[in-house]
């Protein structure tokens, strides 16, 4: 399969690729690790006729720890997520998630900027950021923004970001340590996306949930954060009778399409069993 | 939309060509240079047959112009034997263990498994597994293929020893 003609650019700074975007509108796109991009522009699903490549520009990749936030450059790859101390050290769930995308070749590729950033609702960063409240940093001809992930999201591949903004990274607050976490996803082989995934973390102070955050992936047209059902958890001992309510509403919440992963009913019940695993697995792992 | 003009490092040799940015990196190795080890299988980067060293990482050449791969040092499996043409003890080992029937899916096994054990030099089965989850073999059913590899680490890491 072969894609469209384009122009190819590399530039070298943020301003520059953000020049070249505002200058070419609607036919160009920014490309970064292209593992939902290229295989797209093969189908000529996406037709574009200037490629913008992030590759070159420096300061886009690596891990900063500023203590109540981790910021995690938006070119930094799900494989460089796995191997880094820092997010292995304060945020784990971070690399629990992206050991789970894809496969060994694409996670040297796919980066967490561009899994966030292109809406598509079997990505399995998005819920995970949403769980995590960060925001992404976007930059603009206007300058700088920040815009949380939980109200990122509008549509299946329709996002807040303007069409001449790139997310340069992401910022993520610091757990609290000691904090418990899962991502649990359900998924028919290794490089599929979820039949239904959840992400839970929680914090637990004299055997009662201090903080919670739950949040869905492919069970809708967009991530779901789960506010009612990490509000059941919130204040109880997450006993069973409240992780029945925290289930039940996540399932609630749910919009699945009948694809090949299965009918909607199923998947919805699915998200609820991953719900329930997760919340059991952040509760044995938090402190 | 002209050429692009491309340099890159293949298999220890400085390339240069023009090239249409929308050229896929596996065509490039396949059509221009005539590297035809990295084999075109599902062409939607499920399978790893395309599978080469790009930069220290293992990518699927399918999935990649090669426009973004201008600059990079590329390896194949053409590269991977010795001068003179001695196989390297990982194509030994598939050898050896029955590591492949049909072949297809070899050159992209082996290059992944190249890398894999540069970065992790003594893995565990389960380790091997998920390490080259991204290639698709239809013949063998991974069983040899495992074996290959283990054993490869171990002859790797028995010459590192006696070199010690």
């Amino acid at each position: 399969m072969i894609p469209g003609s384009f122009e190819y650019h590399r530039p070298q700074t943020v301003d520059e690729a953000v020049g070249l975007l505002a200058q070419h509108g609607d036919d160009a796109r920014v490309v970064a690790g292209g593992h939902s991009l290229i295989p797209m522009m093969k189908l000529r699903m996406a037709v574009l006729d200037h490629l913008i490549d992030l590759q070159a520009i420096d300061g886009l990749s690596g891990v900063s720890d500023n203590g109540d936030s981790l910021v995690i450059g938006a070119m930094t790859t799900q494989n460089e997520l796995i191997a880094d101390p820092v997010l292995a050290a304060k945020c784990p769930i971070i690399a629990e998630t992206a050991l789970q995308i894809a496969d060994p070749q694409v996670r040297y590729c796919g980066t967490i900027g561009g899994n966030v950033a292109n809406g598509d609702p079997g990505n399995d960063m998005p819920a995970l950021m949403q769980a995590l409240d960060a925001a992404y940093v976007a930059q603009g001809p206007d300058g700088t923004r920040e815009i949380a992930a939980r109200s990122f999201y509008e549509a299946a591949y329709f996002t807040e970001l303007g069409e001449n903004e790139i997310i340069t990274a992401v910022r993520v607050p610091t757990p609290a340590a000691g904090h418990g976490y899962a991502y649990e996803k359900q998924k028919r082989k290794i490089g599929d996306y979820a039949t239904a995934a959840a992400a839970v973390l929680l914090t637990m102070s004299a055997g009662t949930c201090a903080w919670a955050a739950i949040a869905l992936t492919n069970v809708g047209d967009t991530p779901l954060y789960a506010e009612d059902a990490t509000a059941a958890l919130v204040g109880s001992s997450v006993d069973k009778a409240a992780v029945d309510r925290a289930v039940a509403l996540a399932e609630g919440l749910t919009n699945p399409a009948a694809d090949a992963r299965g009918p909607a009913d199923y998947r919805t019940k699915l998200a609820g069993i991953m719900v329930r695993r997760a919340i059991a697995r952040a509760l044995e792992r938090a402190a | 939309m002209g050429k692009h003009h491309v340099k890159m490092t293949v298999n220890g040799s400085a390339v240069e060509a023009l090239a249409e940015p929308r050229m896929l990196l596996i065509h490039f190795l396949r059509e221009q240079l005539n590297l035809t080890g990295p084999h075109i299988g599902c062409d939607t980067s499920h399978c790893g047959a395309c599978t080469v060293d790009l930069d220290g990482k293992s990518v699927k050449s399918c999935t990649l112009f090669v426009a973004q791969a201008d600059g990079a040092e590329i390896r194949t499996i053409e590269g991977m034997a010795g001068p003179g043409g001695s196989l390297h003890v990982l194509q030994e080992m598939f050898r050896e263990h029955h590591g492949l029937q049909c072949g297809f899916c070899t050159p992209g096994m082996i290059t992944r498994a190249y890398r894999l054990l540069q970065e992790n030099p003594d893995p565990s089965e389960e380790e091997i597994r998920f390490g080259i989850s991204g290639n698709l073999c239809r013949c063998t059913g991974y069983q040899n293929i495992v074996k290959a590899i283990r054993a490869a680490a171990d002859q790797i890491n028995a010459a590192k020893e006696a070199a010690e």
